[in-house]
């Protein structure tokens, strides 16, 4: 079945099985950023946009995303490389694996939240799970990267 | 893992229905996410995307909230933040991230009866009623009974009756799903005592309800109020907890829920 989406800011067209998830999609037309981690909902790598909300693209059939604006973190190439040094910079990152997803939930919260605590930090990142590092180092880098004290 | 013949989007509640009855395969969708876990077999998914089900409205009587409004819009609607103490805000703010929230929806979950839900052991403690598109209205505890095969949740409708609430919940880690989950309200003499993800579906502890509504609500009182509840309700175990550990849990969230709501 063929969806016309944008991605990106540019318009695409996507040639689908119905029962296709997105992130399936997305790898398949090169977009390699999405990462597959549990594939049962759990663990956040995949997160891209959707009409620019944070959603899990394994989760997601790719027939709902006709009509709407797909972000990946290719298209955020900018921010994301601001808010990958604050990983780095806090010691934040070591496989690198679930870094796009954790990267595009926290820019969708930069976006979503205004002023955000660390409390509400925690609690929009409860859905990007982390092997290597713990989440302490990334707790830092994403206060110094939002500016919360 | 599922699989998917053909999807359809109809322009009508009524197209809708017509193709969900069409074939026993037939499956209306949700948001897709906690399906995908199963196994099932579909002919044609229907999506009800372009219905219009996704607002949460109010009236000065009601709220309506559409059946594919997602978790994260009842977690953030201003209305719903304060409507009997936030308590539908409260239920799903937990469940798993705000990515798989933005894309559950009440529709599916209620539809469903999922026994590990918290939105619908929420949604029992008010005045809440289902609107089917064939049977039209239905009490929830109703409906949670006997479901209603074949047929498309349109809306979940509350009775803005003015009830105090609280929801309680017991959970391995923040982002897991409930052990165990209670919610009570009360409504002048009226209070309603719910447990649910027992793991069996939310039920109201009728007993423990009709004490408390009858009880002079002192600290023993509501002891006793708790005691009832866990002995009224059956637990079972699956790999989040024991059936004992439940029934034990059950009487310490009851009894904190029922303080915050006389607080």
């Amino acid at each position: 079945m063929k969806i016309s989406v944008t991605i990106n800011n540019k318009p695409a067209e996507f040639d689908v099985m119905p029962d296709e998830y997105l992130a399936d999609s997305l790898r398949r037309y090169g977009y390699l950023s999405i990462r597959k981690g549990c594939d049962t909902g759990s663990c956040g790598l995949c997160t891209v946009w959707l009409d620019d909300k944070p959603i899990l693209s394994c989760s997601v059939l790719s027939m709902r995303a006709m009509g709407k604006q797909i972000t990946t973190i290719e298209g955020v190439k900018e921010e994301a490389k601001e808010c990958a040094q604050y990983l780095v910079g806090e010691g934040a990152e070591q496989c690198g694996f679930c870094s796009p997803g954790l990267i595009m939930t926290i820019l969708a919260m930069k976006r979503e939240l205004v002023n955000p605590t660390e409390q509400d930090i925690v609690h929009y990142l409860n859905g990007n799970l982390c092997r290597c590092t713990g989440y302490v180092g990334q707790l830092r880098a994403v206060k110094k990267y939002l500016g919360v004290e | 893992m599922i699989t998917i013949k053909d999807y359809a989007l109809p322009d009508t509640l009524e197209e809708a229905y017509n193709l969900l009855n069409k074939k026993r395969s037939n499956t209306v969708l949700g948001g897709g996410a906690f399906l995908r876990l199963g196994s099932k077999k579909i002919g044609t998914a229907i999506d009800l995307s372009k219905l219009m089900l996704d607002a949460i409205e109010e009236t000065d009587e009601f709220i309506e909230i559409g059946a594919m409004v997602t978790f994260r819009q009842v977690e953030t609607d201003p209305v719903l933040k304060k409507f009997a103490n936030g308590i539908l805000s409260q239920a799903v703010k937990n469940i798993v991230g705000v990515q798989l929230r933005n894309i559950a929806t009440v529709g599916a979950t209620v539809y469903s009866r999922y026994g590990f839900s918290d939105f619908i052991t929420a949604l029992l403690a008010l005045d809440t009623k289902v609107l089917l598109h064939k049977r039209g209205l239905m009490r929830l505890d109703e409906f949670l009974a006997d479901g209603a095969k074949n047929d498309i949740l349109v809306k979940v409708i509350i009775n803005k009756t003015g009830r105090k609430a609280a929801f309680n919940m017991m959970r391995n880690s923040q982002s897991d799903y409930a052990i165990l989950n209670v919610a009570v309200s009360r409504l002048a003499d009226d209070w309603k005592v719910i447990i649910g993800a027992r793991p069996h579906r939310a039920a109201i502890a009728y007993e423990a309800s009709k004490y408390l509504s009858g009880s002079d609500l002192t600290g023993e009182s509501v002891q006793q109020a708790a005691t009832i509840a866990s002995k009224e309700l059956s637990f079972g175990t699956n790999i989040k907890g024991s059936r004992e550990y439940r029934r034990k849990i059950s009487t310490a969230l009851v009894k904190r829920a029922v303080l915050e709501v006389l607080a």
